[in-house]
């Protein structure tokens, strides 16, 4: 049995952890375990995620607590927190084109080397990367990225760990997923193995480490 | 009709039955107000919803079905939802049929600046960049001017989101087009003169011979 009391399952994460969180604007941001890790003072984070959502909700709140040490991100500008700290010097933000960070993180959890895309060729994204020609066209070498754990929001789970998810609060999420050595997932329900339909499971039950039991 | 749905109404003509298409925050979503009658096109929202309807009744918000802002949205029938690799999937491989962006500078080459202005706003790209890359067409819609100063300039300032130039400028004077990466002025405002866009814009550009008034229906 993969459950696991919130409150456990936050101790495993050490201060100075990496964290892909998933949700866009904190829709389909894995709430509780959020409220967790500020409640038990979890600092020096980094985390990697689509943005930083806004003051008070989702990852915001993590930014808004002083939290996390790095964030990469495609889009901060919903929320003015991140991009205070940033400009005082107390949080590192790594911007990266949206396709590219998901990409990025997929190419972690399927096992490949890297990626290559045309996005940011001739842009400030191009800085310190390699530039691959494939066919006469000019690619960038974008690597994979991996985290020590994966926040993961489901719409519903059985106890295997099997995955289906709810309309746009699936975004990161299946990808995050893949490419965590941990991954905890809170889901908004919990339901008997073979409730799932095969074929309606996004996300395989072998992947997930632990469910947060209700 | 204001400045900003000047350029949506316009920009809705260049809409064709089936197209999917992708609408940037600010002007670009002004775009899904002035759809021809019988036009009926595919919205997509980067955050992974295809067929996005729109915004909710009072009280029939659902909090899992959101645009890229995070705000409510409803789902057309025939709608489809994914996770982000498939999102950006459609825009980079070219499924896209077009996307409108907002701007803050466009060059006489067709070059878009439109995600930072060093030390003053650092948002973060979001979907830009790969938007550009990536989608069949790039239409830009933008206001002609920022505090009197011309935003259609010689060389964007400004860090650029894509090498790739957009294929139509849509303004409240002009539209342009970049054939060959030149800026060509294609139409006019209704009331402006060619001598009016040429004094509100920094960039060179050449006029179509057949250059004439915007079409808005």
């Amino acid at each position: 049995m993969k459950t696991i009391g919130i409150e456990r399952a936050i101790e495993m994460i050490p201060d100075g952890a990496s964290l892909m969180i998933g949700g866009f604007m904190a829709v389909g941001t894995p709430e509780p375990l959020i409220d967790e890790l500020v409640r038990q003072g979890r600092r020096e984070l980094t985390v990697i995620a689509n943005d930083t959502a806004m003051p008070g909700v989702g990852i915001g709140k993590l930014i808004a607590a002083k939290r996390v040490r790095k964030v990469v991100a495609s889009h901060i500008g919903l929320n003015p927190q991140t991009q205070q700290q940033m400009i005082d010097g107390t949080l590192e933000v790594e911007l990266v084109p949206q396709g590219t960070l998901i990409e990025r993180i997929r190419a972690g959890g399927f096992g490949l080397g890297g990626i290559l895309t045309a996005t940011g060729v001739g842009t400030l994204a191009e800085e310190g990367k390699r530039r691959i020609e494939v066919a006469g066209r000019p690619f960038l070498l974008e690597l994979p990225i991996r985290a020590d754990f994966a926040l993961v929001n489901a719409k519903i789970a059985d106890y295997y760990g099997n995955l289906a998810y709810a309309l746009t609060a699936r975004n990161f999420n299946p990808v995050i997923a893949m490419a965590a050595d941990c991954v905890l997932v809170c889901a908004e329900n919990i339901v008997p193995v073979g409730v799932i339909p095969p074929d309606q499971v996004v996300t395989p039950g072998p992947v997930v480490d632990y469910l947060i039991s209700h | 009709m204001d400045a900003q749905n000047l350029i949506g109404r316009r920009i809705a003509q260049e809409l064709r039955d089936g197209m999917l298409v992708n609408l940037g925050i600010g002007i670009p979503t002004l775009v899904a107000n002035h759809l021809p009658p019988g036009v009926h096109v595919y919205f997509q929202s980067e955050n992974g919803l295809l067929g996005t309807g729109p915004v909710p009744e009072q009280g029939m918000a659902h909090p899992d079905l959101t645009d890229a802002g995070g705000r409510p949205v409803t789902a057309l029938p025939g709608a489809c939802t994914f996770d982000s690799a498939m999102s950006f999937g459609l825009i980079r491989g070219g499924h896209l049929d077009m996307t409108v962006l907002g701007g803050l500078q466009v060059d006489e080459h067709g070059l878009l600046a439109n995600w930072m202005i060093p030390g003053k706003m650092v948002p973060g790209m979001g979907g830009a960049m790969d938007l550009v890359s990536g989608a069949r067409r790039v239409v830009v819609a933008m206001q002609h001017c920022a505090k009197g100063k011309s935003k259609v300039v010689e060389r964007c300032s400004l860090p650029l989101t894509s090498i790739r130039p957009i294929d139509l400028l849509v303004t409240e004077l002009a539209v342009f087009a970049f054939p060959d990466g030149r800026a060509t002025l294609l139409e006019t405002a209704p009331g402006v003169t060619v001598h009016a866009v040429r004094a509100a814009t920094e960039a060179q550009f050449t006029v179509s011979p057949a250059v004439r008034p915007m079409s808005l229906d």
